[in-house]
């Protein structure tokens, strides 16, 4: 089984000074996996994966992702963070540059890809995540949906083999949630490896191959989708959903 | 139907010029008398300082129609009951005041160096100006060209700087400091934010050691002390040697605002850059950077305004200055007294300096504002 996983974490611990806030966490993502992750606020879901592409760094355990070791190593770290796309909650775009701008800096600059190759490509991920006629704007003047999704394009311009999500709907209004979970779902249609953190079970229903749940750093239960909603183990889980599906 | 289509306008009291006048100046009675308190005085100021300044002052000719050639010579010592200002110290001494002892056969080499100075600016004021990327090109080599232009090499003959002043001395020590602090501003600015301790600490002690000092007693230190760490024989250029102090001082104050706006440059922005795969200098150079130089474009030209004026203090180790001339010409038995006429010129020259930076840094906000809402989600 771990001979296919593109992410292996063993047994990985991480602390914010005292605050034990991953314990041996354990977690084998196969290829085109659709991961969704799930816990109440603080209980290091974001942690976790901000861990797979480096941004935090764990202290104990091994984190390997497609064959590479997260060392100290600034060299894996590099190459590690070219194969894994991430989405921010707060979209995280670059003010300063156009939306084409946010788009192609990295291709540019990163893969060393000819200009007009890049802005080639920018287009072409804006097809995709259905906002071609905002190329030129600012992200200033595009609305919460529509910046999320730009970030979305960002990230897939750099070609990654992984995308993770952090909470990617959770500071959109309510009505512009589905444009980018649709987006979402035609990337895991695609066949995109994907760990999503977030509290859309409905989505989580549609895609997830797999539902992790996780409570005080740890993870308490992994299931298929149908298991974990409708015949879940541990008491915690239970409690969780029922708050969660009944608000 | 037509109702809902007739468009209601404002009440005509509160618009064009009379709702300008109304909301502005006379909004009520203490705004009102204010207001022509404000007039009365004005009214008696303009007046005065316009006749004293260009109608009844004296240029090159006195009152008599003679050329003045000294300060007895001046229409209001003559007859104080009615003479202006007696521009005609500025006159005789206009080639000082702009270039100092500069030779007269080699002073063609500093005109085109001022010249050449407005041509390199000429980028940086149009971002519409047609070639404007090879005109770029002209401003990064214009310090190496007006170096060997005004210092001599190349076949030029060399020009000891002691014999440079006024302007020429202003300029140089005004230009270099702010365009050299600048880069190393930024660098110590990242240093002190650098994850390394070692770095951190050597930009921190350098910045606030520098910081902590009064501008003058680096100078001195400049002129004194640097020499002695020099290996022997060589000997520094007593302007080089102001000029490090200058730009050491000023980068120490640029790097603590860069610092200002690197801080309020949201941790996202660092994360969005790393998840790209982006190296540090390329995060930096790219993405944080160009933010906190925006951010910090106000404090940018607050410093290095304050710099400008603060190259007057040089006159402290005998380098003369605008300023150190201007001394110098009222410390001449022929010229003494004349010091409204020559305080009046030097301020009125920095003036122009300094006014024409401001508006710079209004034209670079209002350019770099556009379609920007930085901050927003």
């Amino acid at each position: 089984m771990s001979e296919e996983s593109i992410i292996s974490l063993k047994n990985v611990n991480k602390w914010f000074g005292d605050f034990h806030v991953l314990q041996d966490v354990n977690l084998e993502v196969k290829k085109k996996e659709r991961i969704v992750v799930c816990g109440p606020s603080g209980s290091g879901k974001s942690t976790m994966i901000r861990c797979i592409n480096r941004l935090e760094e764990h202290q104990e355990g091994s984190i390997v992702v497609d064959g590479i070791e997260l060392t100290g190593n600034l060299k894996n770290i590099d190459n590690v963070r070219k194969e894994v796309g991430m989405v921010f909650q707060q979209f995280n775009l670059f003010p300063h540059l156009s939306v084409k701008e946010n788009i192609t800096l990295a291709p540019i600059w990163v893969k060393k890809l000819p200009k007009a190759e890049a802005e080639e490509l920018a287009m072409r991920q804006l097809e995709i995540v259905k906002i071609p006629e905002q190329a030129n704007k600012y992200p200033g003047q595009l609305s919460g949906g529509q910046q999320q999704r730009v970030a979305i394009a960002r990230s897939l311009a750099m070609n990654p083999n992984i995308m993770l999500f952090d909470e990617p709907t959770s500071a959109l209004d309510p009505e512009m949630i589905k444009e980018v979970l649709d987006v979402m779902v035609d990337l895991a249609n695609g066949g995109m490896t994907m760990i999503v953190v977030t509290h859309e079970m409905g989505f989580a229903k549609t895609v997830a191959d797999r539902m992790v749940f996780m409570d005080e750093g740890k993870i308490v239960e992994e299931a298929s989708p149908d298991k974990f909603f409708n015949n879940p183990e541990s008491d915690r889980t239970k409690l969780f959903l029922s708050q969660i599906l009944h608000q | 139907m037509n109702e809902m289509n007739e468009v209601r306008k404002p009440p005509v009291a509160t618009t064009g010029i009379i709702g300008w006048l109304r909301i502005n100046l006379f909004f009520n009675w203490t705004n009102s008398l204010i207001t022509l308190f404000v007039i009365y005085c004005l009214y008696h100021f303009i007046p005065w300082i316009l006749d004293w300044t260009i109608f009844s002052a004296d240029f090159k000719y006195n009152f008599l129609g003679e050329q003045i050639t000294n300060q007895e010579m001046c229409s209001r010592n003559l007859d104080p009951e009615n003479g202006g200002a007696c521009w005609a110290v500025i006159y005789v001494r206009f080639y000082q005041f702009i270039y100092g002892f500069y030779p007269k056969v080699e002073v063609w080499r500093v005109n085109v160096a001022y010249v050449m100075l407005a041509l390199a600016l000429l980028p940086l004021l149009y971002a519409n100006l047609p070639y404007r990327k090879y005109f770029l090109y002209f401003t990064y080599i214009f310090p190496v060209i007006a170096y060997f232009l005004l210092n001599g090499g190349f076949g030029f003959a060399e020009v000891s700087t002691n014999k440079w002043g006024g302007l020429l001395v202003t300029l140089v020590l005004g230009c270099t400091g702010i365009a050299l602090a600048f880069p190393i501003g930024i660098m110590l600015a990242l240093g002190r934010r650098s994850k390394l301790p070692v770095i951190s600490m050597m930009c921190t002690l350098f910045i606030e050691f520098i910081r902590g000092v009064p501008l003058i007693t680096l100078l001195f230190f400049g002129m004194v002390m640097l020499p002695l760490f020099l290996p022997e024989g060589i000997d520094m250029d007593g302007l080089v040697r102001v000029l490090v102090a200058v730009t050491l001082f000023q980068s120490a104050y640029m790097a603590e605002v860069i610092r200002g706006g690197l801080q309020a440059i949201p941790p996202g922005q660092y994360e969005a850059a790393k998840s790209l795969g982006m190296s540090y200098w390329r995060m930096n150079l790219l993405i944080i950077l160009p933010q906190a130089i925006r951010i910090s474009i106000p404090p940018i030209v607050n410093t290095s305004i304050g710099l400008f004026k603060d190259t007057t203090l040089v006159i402290i180790v005998g380098i003369l200055d605008l300023l150190g001339i201007g001394r110098g010409t009222l410390a001449d038995t022929n010229w003494l007294g004349l010091s409204y006429e020559i305080y009046f010129f030097v301020s009125l020259v920095f003036f122009i300096f300094t006014f024409g930076m401001s508006r710079y840094s209004l034209y670079l906000e209002k350019k770099l504002k556009t379609g920007i809402n930085m901050g927003a989600d």
